[in-house]
């Protein structure tokens, strides 16, 4: 704590500065009493797991959200935005992971969007004077590229650079950069830092995003850690040492509250050798009837993307599929379930639900074939049986015909749920299912997944939230960066020679 | 399932009266109309002109039966209009060649059907807007219309086929009639109560969800314009015996009228939502407004205007009952 007190001696030093921010959404605190503070002219890395509050926070200091509760200053002055364009304006850009830029437009339009030249007081584009700006700017960078090249034929890297130079161009202060190196190559890498090296030295704050421990300690001179929508602490970098960080990290605590019996174990269910695609590589486990396997990692980490590979709806580039010992090929999900393999996706609207068809409809579709009498679907017996699913699951919706649209989220869970069910899988794949749920929803679906464990299904687990992929798996394999790191059973987590540290270490690339 | 309380109207809670309003809602629409025209005009009621009425509605009711499978799977079909003309030259030249008619219609029909399959090739398998794709194709299809027939229309002068138009069965009930309840029996059963026709609205409702459930969409996309161009084939030759003459300048517009009666009778542009108990109310809406009109004497230039309103009206009305759900 002797660096936090250093730091605030020079608090009139402060660029910005957040005091007391919450923010619920709907019952959930996403952020609670937050302090964070950042000092004029480092760079200062924000560090957390899955969900810590980090995005939440950036996203009311540009304005997406509004807080709840809490003040921020910026320069010393008071601070509130409504929006990214005035977040901008008062001297805050974000450069999101994910950019999207417009494809059509060229460097210079780009760079200088809403802000255009005009001959004169007229409706005219001065696109010879926004050209020349342009350039300009771009040799201050020393980053050589036409202007007038269009958005879509720049890779990555250069679209971000150009992200990052039309944040100067409009007088940033501070720069927040999320995730900026998650898609750039060692050598990209390198010329981002050189470049953020650059604006410090213009006297440019940066808040640094990332996962990479070694990027932290390369790039970073301070840091903040949050944990559970807490701030947890800061400090200087060269004080620290990366299992710090990760013990200050891990904090949700793990009662083991989870429902997970030991049940018989049988034979080799589910088996994958050597899978590669894209976010994913060289990937190879197995899955037992009755073993639930958790897969553990950062957002980004490709769990999921192995998931939806294995499922079809990505394509494989390299990589054999078992399923009880004998080799298949899947090209796309109807081929998966035909096998006998289910995959609740952790995109419930865009991959879950017809939001506007009734639930009988939703918890069917993939099982009409059986329940078809001559040409015509059997309603009496698909309302029958759908009734009964969903009663199964106790899912609370004003009838069997009502929109999977007026549910609350739980309970449109249940009804994915519901459907796999009632497709009689082998191998259930469940995609972050209780995220965005509450607790007693949660609790239900855990005491499921035993059950279903018991009867003998194989179930592979992915889930962002470390207590449950302890508390619910057998076996608990960690992603870092596309690939395999490493493995931890269930006899290690409940003799506590694992803990959330061990995993979380792994998910950062540790041994 | 656990019922929640709530308030009661007309003796049904809000939910399933909501869901009243929404299916039938333009129920009360059609009885309106029908109440005010056997008001103000004593012809309407007459049985001849309930049977006029209804042959004149069974062109339109046959498209928009093809029409409904389209827009719910996410897609619009505008080349049903020029498929009208085709089928009518394909008519001509087998029935002039062969004088067979039951080789002319099934010439036609398959024909028709196969620029079904064609645009529903282009619209799933290159990933094509169905809008675009359908705008051209019915270009295409209207020019082959002309080069078939040089040009030209001509007379059949076969009383046998003309009765496929103009028959009455018993010597009451117009074949068109009949024709367009067979057909909407056929979608009732496709849409509501197959595999084929959950997996329309899985598609047009969201198309990762039904890939994701396993659901076939190339086919099913396929299969929607499909029917389509097959129903207006059959809608080709009942035409074609209306007036007793092959003509490639026929059928101009009629995918307008075949949307409409879609949108009033409910289905959604966005895809997913829609009944054919619904699409035959709003077929019969339109048939109501030209020929209540013409009974009261109101220029067939209002005619237009208060379909155009109407079909405003009635998305309105459906945006209006989703909004408060």
């Amino acid at each position: 704590m002797n660096e936090q007190d250093n730091l605030q001696h020079d608090s009139q030093e402060y660029i910005l500065e957040c005091r007391g921010i919450s923010k619920f959404f709907g019952g959930t605190h996403a952020l609670e009493d937050v302090d964070f503070h950042v000092s004029k002219g480092q760079v200062h890395a924000l560090v957390g797991e899955n969900g810590a509050g980090k995005s939440t926070l950036m996203k009311i200091i540009i304005g997406l959200y509004k807080q709840d509760k809490g003040e921020i200053f910026f320069e010393g002055k008071p601070y509130t935005v409504n929006g990214p364009a005035e977040a901008i304006k008062a001297g805050i850009s974000m450069i999101h992971q994910e950019l999207n830029p417009e494809p059509y437009l060229s460097v210079a339009e780009s760079i200088f969007l809403k802000r255009e030249d005009t001959l004169g007081k007229s409706f005219f584009l001065n696109k010879k004077e926004t050209n020349r700006k342009a350039a300009e700017l771009l040799k201050q960078f020393n980053f050589d590229i036409n202007p007038k090249v269009l958005m879509e034929e720049l890779t990555l890297a250069q679209s971000q650079m150009i992200e990052i130079i039309k944040a100067v161009s409009c007088n940033a202060r501070l720069v927040i950069m999320d995730e900026p190196t998650s898609s750039l190559d060692s050598e990209e890498t390198e010329r981002l830092f050189r470049t953020i090296r650059n604006l410090k030295d213009h006297g440019v704050t940066i808040i640094y995003i990332s996962h990479r421990m070694e990027e932290i300690f390369e790039i970073c001179d301070s840091y903040s850690v949050f944990r559970d929508g807490r701030f947890v602490g800061t400090g200087k970098v060269s004080e620290v040492t990366t299992n710090e960080l990760i013990s200050m990290m891990v904090g949700r605590k793990f009662d083991n509250i989870f429902p997970k019996e030991d049940v018989k174990i049988g034979d080799v269910a589910f088996r994958v050798e050597g899978l590669s695609g894209k976010g994913f590589q060289n990937i190879s486990f197995e899955v037992r009837h009755g073993e639930i396997l958790g897969l553990s990692g950062l957002v980004g980490s490709g769990r999921s993307e192995t998931m939806r590979a294995i499922f079809g709806i990505d394509p494989l580039t390299s990589g054999k599929i078992y399923l009880d010992g004998e080799e298949i090929k899947i090209k796309n999900p109807r081929e998966a379930i035909s096998k006998g393999i289910a995959m609740i996706n952790e995109d419930r609207k865009n991959y879950g639900l017809c939001l506007f068809r009734s639930l009988r409809e939703n918890i069917s579709l993939p099982n009409l074939e059986s329940r078809q009498r001559g040409l015509l679907i059997d309603q009496t017996r698909e309302k029958k049986e759908c009734t009964e699913a969903a009663l199964t699951l106790r899912v609370k919706a004003a009838s069997i015909e009502a929109d999977a649209f007026s549910l609350s989220g739980g309970n449109q869970q249940k009804i994915v749920l519901s459907k796999w069910i009632m497709s009689e899988p082998k191998v259930l794949i469940m995609d972050e299912p209780t995220r965005g749920i509450d607790v007693g929803a949660k609790a239900e679906i855990h005491s499921l997944m035993c059950r279903f464990a018991s009867e003998g299904m194989a179930i592979i687990l992915v889930s962002s939230e470390l207590p449950e992929v302890m508390g619910m798996s057998d076996r608990i394999l960690i992603y870092h960066e596309g690939k395999l790191n490493g493995e931890i059973s269930r006899k290690e987590i409940l003799d506590g020679t694992a803990t959330q540290e061990t995993i979380l270490a792994k998910e950062f690339g540790g041994k | 399932m656990e019922k929640s309380q709530e308030k009661k109207i007309l003796g049904m809670n809000q939910h399933d009266f909501s869901l009243f309003m929404k299916r039938y809602g333009i129920v009360f629409v059609m009885i309106g109309m029908f109440v005010i025209l056997s008001v103000s005009s004593t012809k309407f009621l007459k049985m001849n002109n309930i049977l006029n009425v209804l042959s004149t509605v069974a062109l339109n009711g046959i498209l928009a039966m093809g029409m409904v499978f389209v827009i719910t799977a996410g897609g619009i079909d505008l080349s049903i209009g020029s498929l009208l003309a085709l089928a009518s030259t394909t008519i001509g030249i087998v029935l002039q060649a062969t004088g067979s008619i039951p080789l002319a219609c099934v010439t036609a029909v398959v024909i028709c059907t196969f620029f079904g399959l064609l645009n529903g090739l282009l619209v799933a398998k290159f990933n094509m807007f169905p809008f675009v794709v359908t705008l051209a194709s019915q270009l295409v299809i209207r020019g082959l219309g002309y080069v078939i027939s040089g040009g030209y229309s001509f007379a059949l002068a076969n009383p046998k086929f003309s009765q496929i138009g103009l028959g009455k069965l018993f010597g009451i009930i117009p074949y068109p009639i009949l024709i367009l309840l067979g057909i909407a029996v056929i979608s009732y059963l496709l849409l509501h109560w197959t595999k084929f026709g959950r997996y329309i609205y899985a598609v047009g409702g969201n198309i990762n969800a039904a890939t994701a459930s396993g659901v076939n969409v190339f086919w099913t996309r396929v299969g929607s314009f499909i029917i389509s161009g097959l129903f207006a084939g059959v809608a080709g030759i009942i035409m074609t015996a209306r007036i007793n003459a092959a003509q490639p300048n026929i059928g101009v517009g009629y995918e307008t009228d075949a949307i409409a009666a879609c949108v009033i009778g409910g289905t959604s542009f966005a895809g997913g939502i829609s009944t054919i108990p619904g699409t035959m109310v709003g077929i019969i809406i339109i048939g109501l407004i030209y020929n209540g009109m013409n009974l009261i004497g109101i220029s067939s230039y209002w005619q237009t205007i208060s379909k155009g309103l109407l079909i405003i009206g009635a998305v309105m009305l459906d945006s209006f009952i989703n909004k408060k759900r």
